[in-house]
């Protein structure tokens, strides 16, 4: 219970501790404790802003998606217009060409017609020519009659 | 009980009482103390080797165990010890921020350092009082206190540091003339300049108390608590020798003052780092 030279072993001892504490055990811990906290709230930004960013992506993906179904909406719009316009066309070119044909054909069976009633008539000048002369008997003139058998077979 | 049988009562406490002194006696030179009349003798030239050992290992092995967290601290998760460093430093931390304020990087680690150091010493009392000196008796030692902090010595020591801080920090923050102004212009102050050279001596008397009551209501605080405290299980383990009924009784009692002292080492420990702290902020506060 005396006080003597103890009390200034302990003072010293005391400040040396004091010293020690702060150069090599505090300040290490407290800077480690401080970082961890910066980047405890780094990363809790960091994971807001990923979510955000997140929300974002899926946004616009959705609005791309919608974009890609009008538009493909469209373009098959496009597609049957167009097939609707080729086949109305086709339906058109094949009625044109048909037309055509019944045309040339008539045409063709017209001329033939005509040249078939002109051959006959030729036929029936000559026939009608055959006749009279067997019915004459006699060898008529030809050049003086030709007119009248002309005018005759015309007028068949 | 410690030995011998044929101790009495008193001879028993004032054994257990008794540093083991080492130091400069009058007659036998420097020398360890035969007894407490002898460490008396030697006075100031002495000693307490009990007292400051265990003092001194136990605040190495505070920073060796704080060291060692120190040392893998990362800013990664954290485990097991140093999880319990981080705890005591963020917990040392707070205090200091809450009564704490001006801007002094030594307050923080000094709070730390006292309130673990003083907290180990403490705790050296719920060592049951008999085993420690018996182990030393049987290595031919004869005195041995384990509790450094029911040494006066130690705890006015540390006192003593606050106060050469509070002195130090006083007149490095508002310098000599405004750490003298702080201990003679108040609480009594006048306009009249023939009343206010008649306020300053008492003022100064006043001043003075407050500020030697510091230290000393600081440090014997702490030695008063704990010197009670020990003084209370030696005198439960009288009882042991007193047949097995009071023994089993004195068991019971150990037991029951050990649970309630867990709380009083604690809080000593703690109330000698927060009026420490605020004794500093006092000091770092200009007028």
């Amino acid at each position: 219970m005396n006080i003597n030279l103890t009390l200034f072993g302990q003072l010293v001892s005391f400040l040396f501790f004091v010293w020690f504490c702060k150069k090599f055990v505090w300040t290490a811990i407290i800077n480690a404790m401080e970082e961890r906290q910066k980047k405890i709230a780094d990363g809790l930004d960091a994971a807001d802003r990923a979510s955000r960013d997140l929300e974002l992506a899926q946004e616009k993906a959705t609005e791309r998606l919608k974009e890609a179904k009008q538009e493909a909406a469209s373009i098959l719009e496009q597609a049957n217009k167009r097939a609707n316009q080729i086949v109305g066309e086709a339906k058109e070119q094949a009625r044109a060409e048909g037309d055509r044909l019944k045309a040339a054909a008539q045409a063709e069976i017209e001329q033939d017609v005509n040249r078939a009633k002109e051959e006959l008539r030729k036929r029936v000048a000559v026939l009608a020519l055959a006749g009279a002369e067997k019915i004459l008997q006699a060898n008529i003139d030809e050049s003086a009659n030709r007119a009248l058998v002309d005018k005759l077979a015309a007028e068949l | 009980m410690a030995g011998d049988t044929q101790q009495t009562g008193t001879e028993y406490i004032q054994h257990h009482l008794t540093n083991l002194t080492y130091g400069q006696h009058p007659e036998n030179g420097w020398s360890f103390a035969h007894n407490a009349q002898e460490a008396a003798e030697m006075g100031f030239m002495a000693v307490n080797v009990d007292s400051l050992g265990w003092s001194f290992g136990l605040g190495v092995i505070f920073l060796l165990l704080f060291r060692w967290a120190a040392n893998r601290a990362t800013t990664g998760v954290p485990s097991g010890w140093q999880n319990f460093v981080e705890m005591m430093v963020e917990f040392v931390d707070g205090v200091v921020k809450d009564s704490f304020h001006g801007r002094n990087p030594w307050i923080a680690p000094m709070a730390l350092t006292i309130f673990v150091w003083v907290f180990l010493m403490n705790l050296m009392d719920l060592v049951p009082v008999d085993v420690i000196p018996w182990l030393m008796l049987q290595a031919g030692v004869h005195f041995q206190k384990i509790v450094p902090s029911t040494d006066p010595n130690i705890t006015l020591g540390m006192a003593l540091a606050v106060f050469g801080m509070i002195i130090y920090y006083s007149i490095k923050v508002k310098g000599v003339g405004g750490f003298l102004g702080e201990l003679t212009l108040q609480p009594f102050s006048a306009k009249n300049p023939v009343v206010q050279a008649v306020f300053i001596p008492i003022n100064l008397a006043l001043e003075l108390v407050g500020l030697l009551a510091k230290p000393f209501s600081l440090g014997l605080r702490l030695f008063g608590n704990m010197y009670a405290g020990e003084m209370i299980f030696i005198l439960i383990a009288m009882m042991y020798s007193a047949g097995w009924v009071l023994g089993t009784f004195g068991g019971a009692l150990q037991l029951g003052w050990a649970i309630f002292h867990i709380l009083i080492i604690t809080l000593q420990a703690f109330i000698f780092m927060v009026l420490t702290v605020v004794y500093l902020s006092m000091a770092h506060e200009d007028h």
